[in-house]
């Protein structure tokens, strides 16, 4: 009887491996594939303007996508990142306005985008509301907190500290500085996700969350800073924008969740939470912003590009669960 | 109605899990089938259904050969399966369960609600079966759910009925009604498959048995020409003389105790002592409230007052994790639900309770963690290619080794098991004796639940009977006997 198992590992290994590969790189060839038709098109989308361009349009999605990876293999959902977003930023530039250094406000931005993410989590945990809902009501509750707060007035004026300027629109050797961001937070979730005892209780708290409390994880805990970890990603996010713009704007982030959503789906996330890889996603989010690019170059309409997108994400959904 | 099947082979991949298997049922009988998981017997069955095609074999019903393409098909032609994890909509209601998706509508297309109701009240009368149609089927008890099931293949007309581990999730008083409504079924001349892994009911109800091992029938019995030596044997292919092996340690010091444990209207004063290296069996019918006063212990659930004392300290155990950190393990009843991520691989559950022993610096030490796996599921004997297959793909007994890996890995001190052999094969009950033997060896204190007799007396060194939630006898390993247990259990003194 084959009981031992370390035995017959190397047999095993290469069946296995083989199918994990397709799983893992599915979504990489998508993107190739619609690089290269993309490419045909439109030849300027290879140039290195262009490219840059992209990387960096898509590097506040892909920041807040992260953030969005975490909840939803815990089985949930973020649908209030935009407002966070728009409500952290706001609060930022009122005290860069009112002459607090532009560091510090920078600082208590992820702060205030953590604790956000933290009351969304206390609603989910403690006050156990469906993500969904919870997400939902706080969605518009900082959005209306935003426009209280700025009267619905963009907040300019933001000054030319050096710092704060290199966030959005600085270069660090040549490459945009909201990359170099995106790619170190990559780096540093990758880790959480992946290599760390962390991410291996968010991804158990997915895949049975009963046997994972009996497992001795504490599930609230876990769910509260994963929730505000997606807070904090949306409030970098936010400043990354802000900086770009040069002022806060009250309606800033509107709709954003639908982009991180569907990065996380086209990167082979599952929506019923246990499975998910940081990499998809980042790949997923290159993928829409190819897309919009693309679609750009191409001259096809926005209305028509809307259209394109939620087409894509259904072709890419019935792929995956081809498998 | 007659069935037969003839040398049914069916593969998967490479496989083979039906190699010519022979199977007959006649109107009217109840048939046991029997055999370790992995025999064979879902598959047949399943074939039988339409469900699988066999590779090849034949099946024949009153002597006409037939070919069904799906489980409609076979129930159309009055053949229905009851599974053990029951098909059930738990947000409707009985007459909406009744008739799913063959409902009664009348010439507008409209649902017919009259007549619907009628039927079912004509099925349920036969039954002898009270059931409220309106009430949502999720607030009923599991046994209440399954006499639907049966309702339901009365209402096709079957007159071959497969129930597959019925008595599994039942009550003592749940399954004499289900008995006796096995009994009506069979005077109006339905046959009964009856697959189970419970032999004493085996020979209460069947008329004959078969035996699949390894995917080959190794006989067709009469129940009253056998016993259950020879069945076992034939299920497992050799002599299980000792089948529960036989425990010699020494027995140690109080390793963990409970005081006057209270919770309002689920058990009351429960105080008992468990010794290092000691195998304490909890008698009891279900619904006593033993699984209950193991979920308070370790702390998933909220204590009324009393008090838990480890190793001569009293201790505070707030949830799973406080229990774990002192050194408790908990075997659940459902591992399903709450034993397993069955989706994950069989490395990512056994680490998942002592994940943070595995830090290197920040990151986990993977190599470390793999070989820790590997060690475990070996020393338990875990029949799987790899320890990155996911626990899905395991046999049930496997995978109850694989959460009892976990727990072990994590250097429990006091172990629960509740229900630890349910709906394992019985090799692999034989393999989780010897193991918790070998555990108490090591001084490892165990708790455990166990609502079959035999294997109570078989394995505890002292067993506690529980009688609606409060401790109604403590016997030794000597005095105790099936009758003086179910005295207890029963309320008699």
């Amino acid at each position: 009887m084959s009981n031992n198992i370390e035995h017959t590992k190397e047999q095993k290994n290469k069946g296995f491996d083989y199918k994990e590969m397709i799983t893992k790189l599915g979504p990489l060839l998508a993107l190739i594939v619609l690089i290269i038709f993309v490419s045909i098109l439109s030849p300027s989308f290879l140039s290195l303007t262009n490219l840059m361009n992209l990387m960096r349009q898509v590097s506040i999605n892909a920041l807040i996508a992260f953030g969005m990876t975490f909840v939803i293999i815990t089985g949930g959902i973020d649908l209030s990142v935009g407002s966070v977003l728009a409500l952290s930023s706001a609060l930022m530039g009122g005290m860069i306005v009112s002459g607090i250094d532009p560091i510090i406000a920078m600082i208590i931005a992820l702060i205030i985008g953590f604790v956000l993410g933290v009351v969304n989590g206390l609603l989910i945990t403690k006050g156990r509301l469906a993500p969904f809902i919870a997400t939902l009501a706080t969605m518009t509750i900082f959005r209306g907190a935003t426009l209280v707060y700025t009267d619905g007035q963009p907040i300019t004026g933001l000054g030319e500290t050096f710092i704060f300027q290199f966030m959005g629109r600085g270069y660090f050797f040549g490459i945009p500085f909201p990359i170099v961001i995106t790619l170190v937070a990559f780096a540093i979730l990758f880790m959480l996700l992946h290599k760390m005892s962390f991410g291996r209780k968010v991804l158990s708290i997915g895949g049975n969350e009963k046997a994972s409390f009996i497992s001795g994880v504490k599930i609230n805990k876990i769910k509260l800073f994963v929730y505000g970890i997606s807070g904090t990603l949306s409030a970098l996010a936010g400043i990354i924008l802000t900086s770009r713009l040069n002022s806060a704007q009250p309606t800033a982030g509107t709709s954003y969740e639908m982009d991180a959503i569907a990065s996380v789906v086209l990167g082979g996330t599952s929506m019923s939470g246990g499975k998910g890889r940081i990499f998809g996603t980042l790949i997923g989010a290159l993928i829409i912003g190819t897309l919009n690019n693309g679609l750009n170059l191409l001259g096809v309409s926005t209305f028509y590009q809307q259209i394109v997108k939620g087409i894509v994400i259904i072709i890419a959904v019935l792929l995956d669960r081809r498998k | 109605m007659e069935v037969t099947m003839k040398g049914i082979k069916k593969s998967f991949g490479e496989n083979q899990v039906l190699r010519g298997v022979d199977f007959n049922i006649i109107a009217g009988e109840i048939h046991a089938l029997m055999g370790e998981n992995g025999a064979g017997k879902s598959t047949l069955m399943n074939i039988l259904t339409g469900l699988l095609q066999a590779d090849e074999g034949s099946i024949w019903v009153d002597n006409q050969e037939v070919k069904y393409d799906n489980p409609n098909d076979a129930e159309g032609n009055g053949i229905s399966f009851i599974h053990q994890e029951m098909n059930v909509w738990p947000d409707m209601t009985v007459l909406e369960n009744l008739f799913m998706g063959k409902e009664i509508t009348n010439k507008f297309g409209f649902l017919d609600n009259k007549k619907m109701t009628q039927q079912a009240n004509e099925v349920f009368a036969e039954l002898n079966v009270q059931l409220d149609l309106n009430e949502e089927v999720g607030r009923l008890s599991v046994g209440q759910q399954q006499m639907i099931e049966i309702a339901k293949s009365l209402l096709s007309k079957s007159e071959v009925i497969i129930m597959d581990e019925p008595s599994a999730a039942l009550t003592e008083r749940e399954i004499r009604t289900l008995f006796s409504i096995i009994d009506k079924l069979t005077t109006r001349g339905v046959a009964i498959i009856y697959i189970s892994h419970r032999m004493e009911e085996v020979f209460e109800m069947s008329n004959r048995i078969t035996v699949l091992r390894d995917g080959v029938s190794v006989g067709t019995l009469q129940t009253k020409e056998t016993n259950n030596d020879e069945i076992v044997r034939m299920m497992v292919g050799r002599d299980l003389e000792d089948y529960y092996p036989s425990k010699t340690n020494e027995i140690g010091e109080i390793a963990f105790e409970v005081q006057n444990l209270s919770k309002d209207k689920v058990f009351k004063d429960i105080s008992f002592q468990v010794r290092s290296g000691e195998i304490v069996g909890f008698s009891g019918l279900m619904g006593a409230g033993r699984t209950e006063i193991m979920r308070s212990i370790f702390g998933m659930d909220n204590l009324d007052s009393g008090k838990l004392i480890l190793e001569g300290e009293e201790i505070a155990i707030h949830n799973p994790s406080s229990a774990i950190a002192h050194g408790i393990g908990f075997l659940t009843e459902n591992r399903k639900d709450e034993g397993l991520i069955l989706d994950e691989s069989i490395r990512e559950n056994i680490s998942l309770p002592s994940i943070d022993g595995f830090n290197k610096g920040m990151v986990i030490d993977e190599k470390a963690e793999r070989e820790f796996a590997e060690l475990l599921a070996n020393r338990l004997a875990v029949r799987a290619m790899h320890v990155e297959d996911e626990v899905s793909s395991l046999s049930g007994g496997n995978q109850q080794k694989v959460v009892l890996a976990k727990w072990v890995g994590m250097g429990s001190k006091v172990l629960i098991l509740d229900e630890p052999t349910r709906g394992v094969d019985v090799g692999a009950k034989r393999e989780i004796y010897q193991l918790m033997n070998e555990l108490a060896e090591r001084g490892v204190a165990i708790i455990m639940i166990s609502s079959d007799l035999p294997e109570i007396l078989g394995v505890s060194d002292r067993i506690i009977v529980i009688h609606e939630g409060k401790v109604a006898g403590e016997l030794t390993k000597q005095e105790a006997t099936e009758e003086k247990i179910m005295m207890y259990a029963t309320g008699g003194k």
